[in-house]
């Protein structure tokens, strides 16, 4: 069980810039739920194969068609920055 | 025509096919309506004062040239602010979609608007749906109409809210531990919680994709299956809508529960439930019993583990899912310079409030390398354990029982400064959510200082008709017909 947490790591992993005081607030939540979900470990659950979801999942197939799409100036319009019909991020390194 | 705000949909559909009134005459009702209670509740963020009346026009001539697309035609309802909307601001009550006019309808939304509904506006929630009280929307949090010092329970407290009122007839919300439910029970409507897989979750904003699904708030059963069927069935563009025919969801609202098996869940009748409402509980199972229902008491020893486990699964299916807001292709940008990567990091940390980035946070820690056994892995495990305990109940009974909620409407500010004791007030709804199953909450009294109580009646997966079945019948026996002051035309603005 985790007797801390690398606050700093998770949060890069989730692309989520926060200040020191945030980090070290939400690396203490963090642990008092963990603590709480440690629950879950005190059930045994040998041989017991996972639920991810509750209905079987198989694949929807349909024919290779051309059907209607949205014109690109309805998603464009919402974009924070767009160029020549395009997605404009900065840069990149 | 000043109380047409408070027909039930049923009484305001007869009303329009009778000539009795028009389609106008209802969006009039509501929205006058709304302009008093708006005021002590803010739980619309978004009225489409122009739009509804289009369409309320709409409705209008389609009855006048004898057009009729079902029972919804020309009834105003509203819908939670995580559906989407085309053209209409859509924000999830979230910083990061603020301004965002989606360029499609949701399924459940377009099914509503070709089966002639007028959408009345978006209603508030917690943030992305997570929470239990809407305190977390980034736009201020919702009251209840019965106390406007308490919450009116969440997620999707603004849909509980406006149906509580009448500022809609009915209103739709998403459910993903207990999100239709447990505000249905505080603000003394019912709520109901599809089967997963009944209602396309396409144009719904992700939370939990395995366990999200949308269904109706109404003041009535009988409401509740014309909501449900207006948006029920399979839907090409959600892979997980289930392809068969939808149940008879209303086939069986008069058949009584006579000869039926009702089991009532023990570990959900325990020490964390207020005592009034396990007394409200078992009086209601009483009058089952006596008009011809055998309780049966059920244990389920899984469902104490079901919160735990859905606390890791929750938070680790929406981290994935709220990894697609970046500030690329929707929704705020930070002004901060920096490269692309920072541009995302400081866009999410300014865009999501706190309840929002802590479950993050949290799901991206128990999805991460070496973690993932002991905590998705094994909450996954309780997940198989809380369906076979389901299983083996429904091999006994026919509907499973039990309170709604462990309390009724808490203050606002009482719980959210402590997440686990936030989370606790689903423990009762969770357990549907991890199973996929169809639930219901029906209110059944109020407790000694006059707020509503929820009783919940839980069925196996398709078992909707049994399930409000047994869900008239309560309705029926209890005679709940308290509304809340604010529900009134006396109520001057605040």
């Amino acid at each position: 069980m985790p007797v801390e947490i690398d606050i700093a790591k998770v949060a890069h992993l989730a692309r989520i810039t926060l200040t020191d005081e945030e980090l070290e607030m939400y690396g203490s939540q963090l642990l008092d739920i963990l603590e709480h979900a440690e629950r879950v470990q005190a059930l045994p659950t040998e041989g017991v194969e996972p639920t991810s979801h509750p209905l079987p999942m198989v694949n929807g197939f349909r024919p290779d068609e051309v059907g209607e799409c949205l014109e690109p100036e309805s998603f464009l319009s919402q974009a924070p920055e767009v160029e020549d019909g395009r997605f404009r991020v900065p840069r990149i390194l | 025509m000043g109380d047409l705000a408070n027909l039930t949909i049923t009484q305001a559909g007869k009303g329009l096919r009778d000539g009795d009134f028009r389609s106008v005459d209802l969006l009039d009702a509501v929205a006058q309506r709304a302009t008093v209670t708006e005021a002590h509740l803010h739980s619309y963020l978004t009225m489409d004062h122009d739009g509804a009346r289009a369409r309320a026009f709409a409705a209008d001539e389609a009855f006048a040239g004898g057009e009729d697309l079902g029972p919804l035609q020309g009834i105003p309802v509203a819908l939670k602010d995580n559906m989407v909307t085309l053209g209409i601001e859509t924000t999830a009550a979230s910083k990061i979609l603020a301004g965002w006019k989606p360029p499609y309808d949701g399924t459940a939304v377009a099914r509503l608007r070709s089966g002639g509904a007028v959408i009345t506006g978006k209603t508030n929630l917690d943030e992305f749906a997570m929470g239990s009280s809407t305190e977390n929307s980034a736009y201020g949090e919702t009251r209840n109409p019965w106390d406007t010092n308490r919450v009116p329970g969440g997620s999707s407290g603004g849909s509980a809210a406006v149906t509580a009122v009448g500022s809609a007839f009915g209103a739709f919300g998403s459910d993903t531990g207990g999100s239709i439910r447990q505000p249905a029970a505080f603000c003394g409507i019912v709520g109901m919680k599809p089967t997963y897989g009944i209602v396309s979750r396409y144009g719904l904003i992700a939370f939990a994709s395995s366990l999200d699904q949308i269904g109706p708030f109404s003041r009535t059963v009988h409401d509740s299956v014309a909501l449900l069927e207006a948006v029920a069935g399979w839907d090409r563009f959600d892979s997980t809508s289930i392809n068969e025919p939808v149940p008879n969801f209303g086939g069986s609202l008069n058949a009584g529960v006579s000869g039926l098996k009702v089991g009532i869940v023990k570990e959900l009748m325990g020490d964390g439930i207020d005592p009034q409402i396990r007394a409200a509980t078992i009086a209601t199972a009483d009058k089952l019993a006596d008009a011809g229902a055998e309780i049966i008491e059920v244990s389920m020893p899984s469902t104490e583990y079901a919160l735990s486990a859905y606390y890791l699964i929750a938070p680790a299916e929406c981290s994935a899912n709220l990894a697609r807001l970046d500030g690329v292709r929707y929704g705020h940008r930070s002004s901060i310079e920096g490269t692309t990567e920072e541009m995302m990091g400081h866009s999410r940390a300014e865009g999501f409030g706190p309840e929002v980035t802590r479950r993050i946070l949290l799901g991206t820690y128990a999805l991460s390398a070496g973690y993932y056994d002991a905590f998705y892995g094994q909450a996954q495990k309780v997940r198989t354990l809380v369906r076979r305990d389901f299983a083996s109940a429904y091999d006994q009974v026919d509907v499973l029982i039990s309170p709604t909620t462990p309390t009724t409407a808490f203050k606002v500010g009482e719980k959210s400064a402590d997440p686990i004791a936030m989370y606790y007030s689903d423990v009762c709804t969770i357990p549907s959510n991890l199973a996929g199953d169809p639930a219901i909450s029906v209110p059944v009294g109020l407790d000694d200082k006059g707020l509503p109580i929820g009783f919940q009646i839980m069925a196996p997966a398709l078992g909707e008709e049994v399930m409000y079945r047994v869900a008239a019948e309560v309705e029926r026996l209890v005679g709940f017909d308290e509304r809340p002051v604010l529900a009134t035309s006396e109520v001057m603005p605040a």
